[in-house]
């Protein structure tokens, strides 16, 4: 269905939702890169005054990708919430935004709509909101979850403690686990990208962190960021598999690029959740997602790339995940350019998963090859503290030697949780005081190292 | 007041230095990091930002490349400057036409075409390319391969070898190319081996050796898997994900 509108006598003309979608879109390189984008700012503005009038029953009519095509699709249409949509049936996108400002819009109310909402809406709203909007409508939203400790609560903010290493050499990897934990890190979860996705690599890695985390009882989980299938196998021979990871995009086509369905996703969560790890939960999946990825794979079917990964955020949330994240600024410079463009980003992405109903955290990072800085991942990590993200990562030096790029530090987490009055996961905060680690006050306590490295002394051994 | 003394806390991790090349006990001040660990980083983020944004020696390239008594081509993509490349690396894997005129021109048929590529990092290829060639060009020829011109291609992606290689019908090609900087090294070449080159090709199709530089993948040890695995790409006819590391060589 045609949508149009006219600014000075011109007749801006969109063909369908899902050009509309992309005209609307704030400019990023990697729609550019698609053919998407508006060729005006006029052109820009005029496509959301438009979506701003688009009623939201039209997004339960109108596929950006077919139904018949998709299994996204069709997962998200066949999951729409029908009575919980009733509140807000009337609305147009326009006023989606404003009753999400109002006052009178809180927590508990956003709650009730997370699932009323599809994708396409929440990606809708969001390109006719400023950062601001989207930072006062996400910290309005509570998403908690748990496994061996509790995620989200108001008021806490995590970090997965990511100390890869480009050899997996267990030693390596462990010096740096001890430094984050040292630095009140790995809440969220100890989360290790491993160099290859040998089975026997990464049931090894698993095994290194889970008689870690015995020996001193620390109230977290790990995961090992290996392929779907690597893990399901090692989950099948009963390995000590706390979360199963996966890469996904919002396309079905893309996420048969990543080797995966729905329906593996489906057998890999009942697998976990078999092992019956979790103390005080069962969310028992990670998922991570990044605007791109369906471009990339050439897999997005015209679709702009925020609206792609505002689909993924259905996908994750079919498998009641206990962390999500946005890899926002890995994908590099021909999808978000800069640090205004990865910011942008990572602000719509961690809006539209919160809104969504997903524990959803960021990885505020960037490669050398963007014109983005440290300063950058500064302002943004500052925001994403305001608008109540989950959790970051956490990184020595904010330097990913395997990966090669560049995220947050320790140091960083701290100076969020300092500067904004944000404290760990309240399970792990009691362990870290227990140990000596930190203080009552939530400082690093002089003596931090002493206890458990003296404990340590067997990893070392050459 | 007294005068402030131990400004930055001692660092008892230290010792864990010896596995991991992370950044580990860089210290805290406050919450932050210490001013020297900090202007360190900023220096590798600032070696690795030149890096990007530099720009290959073609004309000292040319003059040097001279010795392997071979054409010289000087080629171009059809990104125009470096914003460009960054933003559309499509146009990074097409030469401009400039470029395919000048290909056209060329005796074509031999048996490999060696493209060098700034990709990333032209200062890795200023730094390291003669080197590698100096030692893999005579195995090449020792071996009884028809080695074709040399081609210099600025602002220039790994799949341009695809077309540079089919216009001279060349039966493989070897894209020599610098690799994004990353915080340690920003001068890392890459080298991707392609047997019958073409348009169109997806990097499954591709041969690649990583991280060669001094004190990364030493270039001797590079030329040496390049040798190999070009041997044993024209042995079985093909190139990418089935043509294994039989020997081991490539596992290090």
């Amino acid at each position: 269905m045609p949508y149009q509108h006219t600014i000075l006598g011109k007749v801006y003309r969109f063909d369908n939702l899902r050009i509309l979608l992309a005209r609307a879109s704030p400019f990023r390189t990697g729609d550019a890169l698609a053919g998407l984008t508006a060729e005006s700012y006029e052109e820009r503005v005029a496509a959301q005054i438009t979506l701003a009038n688009v009623p939201l029953k039209v997004f339960l009519t109108e596929a950006v990708i077919p139904y018949e095509e998709d299994e996204v699709t069709r997962l998200i249409i066949d999951n729409h919430d029908a009575a919980g949509f009733d509140l807000i049936s009337h609305l147009t996108v326009g006023e989606l935004r404003n009753w999400l400002l109002k006052h009178e819009t809180g927590t508990q109310v956003l709650k009730t709509i997370a699932d009323a909402l599809t994708p396409e809406m929440v990606a809708a709203v969001s390109k006719i909101m400023r950062n601001q909007d989207l930072i006062a409508v996400a910290k309005k939203c509570s998403v908690v979850t748990r496994f061996r400790n509790t995620i989200g609560l108001k008021g806490h903010f995590a970090t997965r403690l990511q100390p890869n290493h480009p050899t997996d050499d267990p030693r390596g990897i462990a010096a740096s686990l001890i430094e984050g934990l040292l630095y009140g890190s790995g809440d969220a979860v100890i989360g290790i990208n491993p160099a290859t996705d040998s089975p026997s690599a990464v049931y090894k890695i698993l095994t290194l962190i889970d008689n870690l985390r015995q020996q001193f009882d620390i109230p977290t989980q790990s995961c090992v960021l290996s392929h779907v299938t690597t893990t399901l196998d090692l989950v099948n021979k009963n390995a000590p598999v706390d979360l199963c990871f996966q890469s996904v995009a919002g396309t079905q086509k893309a996420n048969t690029g990543f080797g995966i369905s729905l329906g593996l996703l489906q057998e890999a969560y009942e697998a976990t959740l078999s092992l019956n790890r979790g103390t005080v939960g069962q969310n028992v999946m990670y998922f991570e997602t990044g605007q791109g990825s369906a471009l990339s794979a050439d897999a997005h079917h015209g679709v702009d790339q925020q609206t792609c990964e505002a689909r993924a955020y259905a996908v994750a949330k079919k498998f009641k995940p206990l962390l999500v994240n946005s890899v926002v600024g890995f994908i590099g410079p021909e999808y978000l350019y800069d640090g205004k463009q990865i910011i942008r980003a990572a602000l719509e992405d961690h809006f539209c998963a919160k809104l969504l109903g997903l524990p959803m955290g960021m990885d505020i990072c960037y490669t050398n090859h963007a014109e983005a800085d440290q300063d950058d991942m500064d302002n943004l990590l500052t925001l994403l503290g305001v608008a109540g993200c989950s959790f970051m990562m956490g990184i020595p030096g904010s330097d990913d030697i395997m990966l090669n790029y560049q995220s947050t530090s320790f140091h960083d987490a701290l100076y969020l949780r300092k500067a904004l009055g944000l404290k760990p996961a309240p399970e792990f905060e009691q362990w870290l005081i227990k140990q000596g680690i930190f203080d009552e006050q939530g400082n690093r306590a002089a003596t931090a190292a002493a206890g458990l490295l003296k404990n340590t002394g067997n990893l070392w051994i050459k | 007041m007294d005068k402030i003394t131990h400004v930055v806390e001692e660092q008892p991790l230290n010792f864990l230095k010896e596995f991991t090349a992370a950044r580990i006990a860089i210290g805290a001040t406050g919450n932050s990091i210490p001013t020297r660990q900090s202007l360190e980083f900023k220096l590798a983020h600032a070696h690795a930002r030149d890096a990007v944004y530099s720009i290959m020696d073609t004309e000292r390239l040319e003059d040097e490349l001279a010795q392997f008594h071979r054409p010289v081509l000087q080629l171009h993509s059809m990104a125009d400057n470096r914003a460009r490349y960054l933003q559309r690396p499509d146009l990074g894997r097409k030469p401009n036409q400039e470029s395919l005129n000048r290909l056209a021109d060329q005796i074509t048929g031999d048996d490999i075409v060696i493209v060098i590529a700034d990709g990333l990092s032209a200062i890795a290829l200023n730094q390291h390319i003669m080197a590698l060639l100096q030692v893999l060009i005579p195995k090449l020829l020792a071996a009884g391969l028809k080695v074709g011109p040399l081609c210099l291609v600025q602002q220039g992606r790994v799949a341009i070898g695809d077309d540079i290689a089919h216009e001279l019908q060349a039966k493989l090609s070897v894209v020599l190319i610098g690799e994004r900087p990353g915080l340690s090294a920003a001068d890392s070449m890459g080298a991707y081996l392609t047997y019958q080159p073409r348009p169109g090709l997806k990097d499954n199709s591709r041969n690649c050796i990583s991280n060669i530089r001094p004190g990364g993948l030493g270039i001797a040890t590079a030329a040496d898997k390049i040798f190999y695995l070009v041997q044993e790409s024209f042995r079985r006819k093909l190139s990418g994900v089935q043509l294994k590391d039989n020997q081991g060589l490539l596992g290090s």
